[in-house]
């Protein structure tokens, strides 16, 4: 090694040396700790508050026009009914999937459990146009009828929210199926109880709390989801949809107007939100269903290895047919384009392609951004909350809001900030955009952090400690090579949910735009582009979310090691 | 009130072979232990009876009738899990009242089972606490209230007593005994502690590395241990390497050192062989007097142990074997460490068996799985 090499060596070795001494000081725990709750409140919270606070008397405005009024409810009420429904049918069709990809034997089922990811990291704008042509289109499955199957429109909307909020509720109860101690479920069969009686009875009851966060997990997507719904909704309105059409409508021709809609939609669209989840976090773990009689005989039937069999058939139907083929089938008319001058075009970058491959920079250039600096303020969050460094009550608190930019819609979330950012400091574009989806996705890493934080026993913590290790020095050593695995995983959903976001984007600036927002404006006809143009972005889009997939697979899969 | 006949029963976990062709018959209201060194297969054994595996081959009947392929509901069995497996969602009511409910039975018939087995356990205090606000004593209780609310007929318990702490453990052996026999259950009992299981069973079983050793009353295994591991996992032996040197009616002798020779009371082992002395601390004679005697080898006093009603000497012998000699201790005339001694080997509980093929004494004894 040569002198310079050393000398770098010798000088981190210092700098880590001193930085370990720093962190066991009392005073600099406590000002990381405080910075991480201060940059939260004044980075993730607030501002959305202030900003409908700021714009609030515009409200007069739309209340002066009842029509107006009128159409905004609806749309709102639209988003909550559609939001409900999906997230029940994808927890009815999710429970199956995921016992079969928990419990299953079969070796194929590993390639279905990484299929069923797909819709999750397709960003949604490019699974809405593949779903718009698979059941709309005459390319697609309706050309089999004669007429548009299922045109664009409300069902379109609740195909498409029920396939993106699919993935999320079968990873959350896959995983807590196989953390569930299947002891439980053997001693029920032992005490008389019928394969389905004790599922009903012992399995689902322990797991409820799974099955309430995956629940939640699919209404906030169902609710936030703005670039792929408007891409199928036609003149179906919900709340996201609304807003974005009063820009189209009045941005330019009555501010006033716009302001007031927009701040109108969003502030109810946020306290809806907020109360639903509020209250399901709060009613949910008190739901006990006393154990009336069971039915012996109709429990016995449906335990059968014929009903499991037939189960597990529809199940699969399921997925392939109403989730995986519409999700890949852009990827036919992708391939078509291939032998086409669409293909040149978008390699040349000329045309309409130009803006493509900067807007493809741009996206990806800022979910890194976003997911580096999540991680920076995410970290001593999620330590807060995983041992309670606030005390127990303002720890749990403390969760309870840090998950809610998860379920307020994103577009509500992007309108109230841009209105506080540019008010108050009139920041550029750009930051604003940082900001806004450094707010959405500000949830994804601190959750799955502070989960699997929670998995480490203090004792281990607590061991290093004893055996003289300064606090930072036990973060190096013991928590991060045990947490590294959630880390990474947090970090790539902050990095997809990014890439995805359309709704706060489109809120907070006109003048960038991010591929998502591209690809609407390009199916909106807004720029001439063919339908073979937008299937080849749409297809370069799910390719390189298929490259980060299979790279996640690859580097999480190791994870079972400990 | 069945009995339980395991035939000819093999499984395996990949490579690993938890059970190597069991047959085993236990008894209608018997109460059995299944005992072994951890990883013998006895819990193995025990789900297999339950139906929470299924064997690779073999047949497994339960009162005559072959349940090979009868689910585990429908086995009429209670199962007392290791860790207890207390349903965490339900209060300790209804976790004993679960098995009546799922069968069918209505509210007013599971009610009085539940209050019959509870008053069984001796537990009607906090029954609406939730099994984390329970102790581990009241837990196994309600455990196994809830397997007797089930109505089983056979009771199969999975080291149900090792989360509990050495007194309660001592207390509550007996009662779930009891009442097995009050309830007229067929009892199937597994632990790898040789002393519970020599406390309540009727019969044992003794397993290493997926086999059944012997089977008999504690008092055949403690008196008449058929292998060396047997006579080495219950209760005490000591082990001296040696040659039958002759045989005569029944009895063999085995020389342990040039011209130092011991007789046995049985033959098992023929002449010429190389074979192995087994014989009980407490059956040994320690003598003060130095003196030539039959049967008799002399040693010196290595090391004391005081365990109370008991001395415990350690003694090496002068073919260099160290053994162990337990005397009462209110029975006087201690011994001091260095001192002299001579060792009187009782014939009649003297055994000799063949030394282990393949392997050595120390491998034989040792209660590694593998
Ligand atoms: N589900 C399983 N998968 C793989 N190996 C197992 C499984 N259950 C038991 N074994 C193996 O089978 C052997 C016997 O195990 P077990 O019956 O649990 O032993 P015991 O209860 O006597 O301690 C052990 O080597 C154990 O590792
Ligand atoms: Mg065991």
């Amino acid at each position: 090694m040569s002198g310079s090499g050393l000398r770098l060596k010798a000088l981190t070795e210092k700098i880590r040396e001193t930085l370990d001494k720093l962190s066991s000081r009392t005073a600099i725990k406590f000002a990381v700790y405080a910075s991480a709750v201060i940059i939260f409140f004044a980075l993730i919270l607030l501002p959305p508050i202030i900003g409908i606070v700021i714009k609030w008397d515009n409200i007069q405005f739309i209340l002066d026009q009842p029509p107006l009024v009128d159409r905004a409810l609806g749309a709102i009420q639209n988003s909550f009914i559609i939001a409900l429904i999906v997230a029940a049918l994808d927890l009815i069709a999710g429970i199956p999937m995921a016992w079969l990809i928990a419990r299953g034997k079969s070796r194929w089922l590993s390639a279905i459990d990484t299929l069923a990811d797909i819709p999750f990291i397709i960003p949604t704008t490019a699974l809405g146009y593949s779903l718009l042509l698979f059941w709309s289109d005459s390319g697609g499955v309706s050309a089999l009828f004669g007429s548009s199957l299922v045109s664009t429109g409300w069902l379109l909307v609740m195909l498409l929210h029920f396939t993106f909020s699919f993935p999320v509720v079968v990873r959350t109860l896959v995983g807590a199926l196989l953390d569930y101690k299947v002891e439980f479920e053997r001693a029920s069969r032992t005490l008389g109880a019928a394969p389905f009686t004790a599922m009903r009875t012992v399995t689902f009851p322990v797991l409820r709390p799974a099955m309430i966060s995956a629940f939640i997990l699919a209404f906030a997507r169902s609710i936030s989801e703005t670039g792929a719904t408007i891409v199928v909704a036609g003149v179906f309105e919900n709340g996201p949809v609304f807003i974005q059409n009063m820009k189209t409508e009045f941005a330019v021709a009555n501010p006033a107007l716009y302001n007031g809609a927009i701040v109108f939609a969003s502030f109810i669209l946020i306290t809806i939100s907020l109360l639903i989840f509020v209250a399901i976090r709060l009613i949910g773990p008190k739901l006990r269903l006393p154990l009336k009689r069971v039915r012996p005989v109709t429990e016995r039937k449906l335990s059968y290895k014929k009903a499991e069999k037939s189960r597990n058939t529809i199940t699969l139907i399921v997925f392939f047919v109403l989730i995986l083929s519409p999700s890949l089938f852009v990827a036919l008319p992708a391939f078509q384009a291939i032998f086409t001058p669409s293909f040149s075009n978008a390699i040349t970058g000329s045309d309409i392609w130009g803006g493509y491959w900067q807007s493809l920079l741009l996206s990806y250039g800022l979910g890194a951004t976003v997911t580096i600096i999540n991680i920076i303020i995410g970290l001593p969050t999620a330590i807060i909350i995983a041992r309670k460094k606030m005390g127990k009550f303002m720890s749990s608190v403390f969760d309870l809001l840090v998950n809610v930019p998860l379920v307020v819609p994103s577009i509500a979330l992007g309108v109230s900030l841009g209105i506080f950012w540019k008010a108050s400091f009139a920041l550029p574009d750009i930051m604003l955009l940082i900001f806004a989806h450094l707010a959405i996705t500000y949830p994804y890493f601190v959750r799955s952090m502070s989960a699997a934080l929670e998995r480490i026993s203090p004792d281990m913590e607590e061991a290093a400690r004893t055996l003289g290790a300064k606090p930072l020095g036990v973060f190096r050593t013991i928590v991060f090579p045990l947490t590294k695995y959630s880390m990474l995983s947090g970090a790539i959903m902050v990095f997809t949910r990014s890439v995805s976001e359309t709704g706060a984007t489109l809120a907070v600036t006109s003048n960038l735009q991010t591929a998502p927002v591209l690809l609407v404006n390009w199916i909106k006809q807004a720029v001439p582009a063919s339908r073979l143009d937008i299937a080849l972005a749409a297809g370069f889009l799910i390719l390189l979310s298929f490259i980060i997939l299979l790279a996640l697979r690859l580097v999480v899969g190791r994870e079972e090691k400990y | 009130m069945p009995e339980v006949r395991i035939v000819n029963v093999s499984k395996k976990f990949g490579n690993i072979v938890a059970l190597d062709n069991i047959n085993l018959t236990i008894r209608d209201q018997e109460y059995f232990s299944l005992l072994g060194p951890s990883g013998c297969g006895k819990t193995t054994l025990l789900r297999l009876i339950a139906g929470l595996i299924d064997p690779d081959s073999g047949e497994i009947y339960i009162g005559n009738r072959l349940v090979n392929d009868v689910p585990p509901e429908d086995r009429d069995i209670g199962f007392v899990f290791q860790t207890f497996a207390l349903f965490p969602h339900m209060t300790a009511w209804d976790n004993v009242t679960y098995g009546p409910k799922v069968k069918g039975f209505d509210m007013a018939e599971a009610t009085t089972i539940g209050h019959e087995v509870l008053e069984m356990v001796k537990l009607h205090e906090r029954l609406d606490a939730y099994p984390n606000e329970l102790s581990g004593g009241m837990m196994q209780r309600i455990a196994v209230a809830r397997a007797l609310a089930a109505g089983a007929k056979l009771l199969l318990l999975d080291e149900a007593l090792g989360q509990l702490d050495a007194k309660v453990r001592n207390e509550i052996r007996y009662e779930i005994r009891k009442m097995a026999k009050d309830l007229n259950l067929t009892g199937i009992h597994v632990t790898h502690d040789q002393s519970e299981a020599m406390a309540i069973s009727d019969r044992i079983a003794v397993m290493k590395r997926g086999r059944i050793l012997q089977v008999g009353t504690p008092q055949e295994l403690y008196m008449k241990p058929e292998s060396i591991f047997v006579a080495h996992f219950i209760g005490e032996s000591n082990f001296i390497e040696g040659y039958v040197s002759s045989k005569n009616n029944g009895n063999s002798v085995v020389e342990i050192r040039e011209g130092l020779k011991i007789q046995a009371s049985n033959g098992a082992v023929a002449e010429g062989k190389q074979a192995v002395l087994c014989v009980r601390p407490e059956t040994l004679t320690v003598e003060k007097s130095v003196k030539k005697a039959s049967n008799t080898v002399q040693g010196t006093v290595e090391r004391i142990t005081f365990e109370g009603p008991n001395m415990r000497y350690e003694i090496r012998l002068e073919n260099d074997a160290l053994i162990v000699a337990i005397k009462s201790s209110m029975s006087g005339g201690w011994f001091s460490i260095g001192e002299k001694v001579a060792v009187v080997f009782p014939v009649a509980n003297t055994h000799v068996f063949a030394y282990p093929e393949g392997s050595s004494l120390k491998e034989e004894i040792s209660v590694g799985s593998r």
